[in-house]
């Protein structure tokens, strides 16, 4: 070491069997992590398994579009030549490979798959598929183009051929188009008509009827957060179990407890009658919309407002009080300039973990939202169990996806994330 | 003290309990002079930190009056007394800087900006903070935190300053150099200050005066010379400074002196504290460092004692003797050199004069 110093280049520390001190530490430390990975190895794998490679593959399904190139091969190819803006259906060569195709396909029973599929883009051509699979057999050689256009018309058709072609690529943008209520017309990409419009208000209803339910639970939450944390404990545990007591209880009854409180000839209603602050014919409505949305869901998440919020006042030292007031600031001041900024970070916290339930949540506005309290989360439900386009689904919850993470991002930039503290 | 007009803190019958059913403050009466450093010295759970709180305003007094510069304060909110306060964890505001955290007081009182500045600047030069005022206090130590605790309280130029165990959680080398430029401090500007401590080298180093506090009463309200040397009954002597305690009873009592039989039969010359009449139980209260080991038979007392253990503590030995029938009997002897070598094991002759030996109520 010392003729290393005299000699001026950099040393290095060695131990003394002279193996470089790195080299030995990262050994030494080796095992221990080794260790550690090994105790974390079955949870890794199964969120390897049961959650990243699904969500990945959901992702994927957003832009995957074999199903044409699979069920039609050879027509795909032959099509290539085929110019849309000629304004004429395909030539004989299209479809004598779409003969040879439909053959495969129907012998398989992946034609109609097929015409279901094609059917999000082009209403009304999944009959041709069902059409043409039935009569295929009889089909003789020979002159194949007369041949279709005698069992459907629509074969001649440039708009359903130019969709055949428009989707023969095995990526395809099209359930992203249709998730913001676009298409790709014969000019490019264009707002569907105003009456198909549906995706883009839920997005803007999911996010707006988010803040307002995270808003609502800050409201709450926040006195009762301060109560939790400054009554004395016996007082304070008593309090706690009540918040957590919706905990045990199932979703479902709390969500159809609403119900029965809000529906017109419901409890509220009825009392409100009763004193006569309204009359029986201006029976509020107060469920099956966005009200009923909002009460249902603030009730349902106010404890992940609370619970951050309260492990947050609990480190505020009772102390900063009592300095502020000693110094003459009066209650309000010394709750506005001393104690809230202290808070903020838990209402963060809060207010992340309550947004971003909200934003996905959909048994509660299936249950109380009617129409106009429904979110996007339940258009995807239904396409994921009901329409079975889970193509479709896959394209919204992926910019459901992105729009959080855009939204965290936002976050991160105007509190900071380091700013968020659950206790 | 009791009449003094225009005390700066007067306590009229103060009473206070928090369930209605034990008093943790017993009728209690004092008066603060201005510009006076007095210390509320005593063990947890005495009653000091309650009465602060209700000078402070955080607590009610159950019963009883304050009186600040003879105005009741009863019915004052605490932000309308302008009482400057320092807490024993500092309570600075984390989210502000040190220079906002001064400015604050100054702020609410709707000073314009340029004073506020200035006066902030004053106040952290007082404290030698003058470079800190943009940090934030989590980057200080636990000294400059302290600092800036205390410069926080007096820059709003309160008469009356309240510190609540301010040095309690700094090292005693901290501690001690803090002590002093809080006396300096309240030299300089001469405001009021009324210090709770449980740290009785603390409070006999910087008050004026001291009131010990025990079970919700003040056993003694002195200057910490008197304190130390003329404590009024057992529990002020053991409390401040190390302090012997030998038991017996009076067997003879006159003016400034009595005669004190301990258990084991030997007598002792006292001088009397709070015992009256002979046949009284006593405890004798005699500090370490008033045992003579040089010519014991001029002093009025003289008894012998086995010592049992020598330590040695650099400025001075601390022997452990036997004295009396008391095995914990110490006796402080100043580090001369080696003048007469002391040995453990050997039996030795000890000595006090009667005035340093006070004949105290009786405590097990």
């Amino acid at each position: 070491m010392a003729d290393a110093a005299v000699s001026g280049t950099k040393t290095v520390l060695t131990t003394h069997d002279g193996k470089p001190l790195k080299v030995s530490l990262a050994k030494a430390l080796r095992r221990e992590k080794l260790r550690a990975l090994m105790l974390i190895a079955p949870l890794l794998l199964f969120i390897l398994l049961s959650f990243i490679m699904p969500i990945a593959d959901m992702l994927f399904r957003s832009v995957e579009n074999g199903i044409v190139a699979e069920t039609l091969p050879k027509t795909v190819v032959a099509l290539k030549n085929w110019d849309p803006a000629s304004g004429e259906a395909p030539g004989e060569d299209v479809f004598a490979a779409l003969h040879d195709d439909m053959k495969v396909a129907v012998a398989e029973k992946t034609h109609t798959r097929l015409g279901s599929r094609l059917n999000y883009d082009q209403p009304g051509i999944s009959s041709l598929f069902r059409k043409s699979g039935r009569r295929i057999g009889r089909m003789k050689e020979g002159d194949y183009k007369q041949q279709f256009l005698d069992i459907d018309d629509g074969w001649g058709s440039v708009e359903n051929w130019t969709t055949i072609k428009r989707l023969s690529p095995t990526i395809t943008d099209s359930y992203f188009l249709a998730s913001v209520d676009a298409e790709r017309g014969a000019d490019g990409i264009e707002r569907k008509p105003e009456n198909e419009r549906i995706y883009i208000l839920l997005f803007v209803r999911t996010i707006l009827l988010s803040m307002a339910i995270t808003v609502s639970c800050i409201l709450l939450g926040y006195p009762i957060a301060y109560l939790l944390a400054n009554l004395p404990v016996r007082t304070s545990n008593l309090l706690m179990i009540l918040v957590l007591l919706p905990f045990w209880t199932s979703l479902l009854v709390r969500t159809s407890a609403w119900k029965v409180l809000l529906q017109q000839q419901g409890v509220i209603n009825d009392v409100l009658v009763w004193i006569g602050l309204i009359d029986d014919a201006g029976r509020l409505v107060m469920i099956n919309n966005m009200t009923g949305t909002i009460i249902a869901m603030t009730h349902i998440l106010l404890p992940f407002m609370i619970l951050p919020l309260f492990s947050v006042m609990k480190t505020i030292s009772p102390s900063y009080v009592r300095a502020a007031k000693s110094m003459g600031a009066t209650d309000w001041t010394t709750f506005w300039r001393i104690y809230f900024p202290n808070t903020v970070p838990g209402i963060g916290a809060g207010s992340i973990l309550v947004f971003i339930l909200a934003i996905g949540y959909y048994i509660t506005p299936e249950l109380v939202g009617g129409t106009s309290g429904v979110f996007i989360s339940n258009r995807i439900a239904y396409h994921i169990s009901s329409s079975l386009n889970w193509g479709l689904a896959a394209a919204l919850g992926t910019i459901l996806l992105v729009l959080v993470l855009a939204l965290y991002w936002v976050y991160d930039r105007i509190v900071g994330i380091d700013n968020v503290k659950l206790g | 003290m009791a009449d003094i007009r225009g005390a700066a803190v007067r306590f009229e019958k103060v009473q206070k309990s928090y369930d209605g059913e034990n008093l943790v403050v017993k009728d209690l009466n004092l008066d603060i002079a201005p510009g006076e450093f007095l210390t509320m010295l005593g063990p947890s759970g005495s009653g000091k930190t309650t009465c602060l709180m209700m000078l402070a305003g955080f607590e009610p007094a159950t019963h009883g009056e304050i009186f600040l510069n003879d105005k009741p304060i009863n019915n004052v909110p605490p932000y309308k007394r302008g009482i400057g306060m320092v807490f024993q964890n500092y309570a600075l505001f984390p989210h502000m800087s040190v220079a906002e955290n001064l400015a604050f007081p100054l702020q609410i009182r709707k000073m314009n900006k340029t004073d506020q500045q200035a006066k902030v600047k004053r106040a952290l030069e007082m404290v030698e903070l003058g470079a800190f005022g943009n940090r934030r206090p989590a980057q200080l130590s636990g000294g400059q935190q302290q600092r800036v605790a205390v410069a926080r309280a007096l820059v709003f130029d309160p008469e009356l300053v309240l510190m609540d165990e301010p040095l309690g959680a700094l090292d005693k080398q901290l501690r001690e150099q803090m002590q002093y430029e809080i006396k300096h401090i309240h030299e300089n500007l001469g405001v009021s200050v009324v210090y709770v401590t449980h740290d009785q080298t603390e409070a006999l180093t910087m008050s004026d005066r001291v009131a010990v506090f025990e079970d919700g009463v003040i056993q003694q309200l002195s200057p910490p010379d008197v304190l130390y040397e003329s404590p009024k009954n057992s529990f002020v002597a053991q409390f401040i400074g190390e302090n012997n305690k030998l038991h017996g009873k009076v067997t003879k009592i006159a003016k400034g002196v009595c005669e004190v039989t301990l258990d084991d039969g030997t007598k002792l010359k006292a001088e009397p504290v709070n015992v009256s009449a002979v046949g009284d139980p006593t405890t004798i209260s005699l500090r370490p460092e008033r045992v003579e080991f040089d010519n014991p038979d001029k002093l009025d007392n003289t008894v012998k004692g086995k010592i049992l253990e020598i330590l040695y503590l650099g400025d001075h030995l601390r022997v452990v003797m036997s004295v009396a029938g008391n095995p914990e009997f110490i006796v402080k002897v100043r580090n001369r050199g080696i003048k007469r070598p002391l040995e453990e094991g050997k039996t030795y002759s000890i000595g006090w004069s009667a005035e340093d030996c006070k004949a105290l109520d009786f405590s097990g």
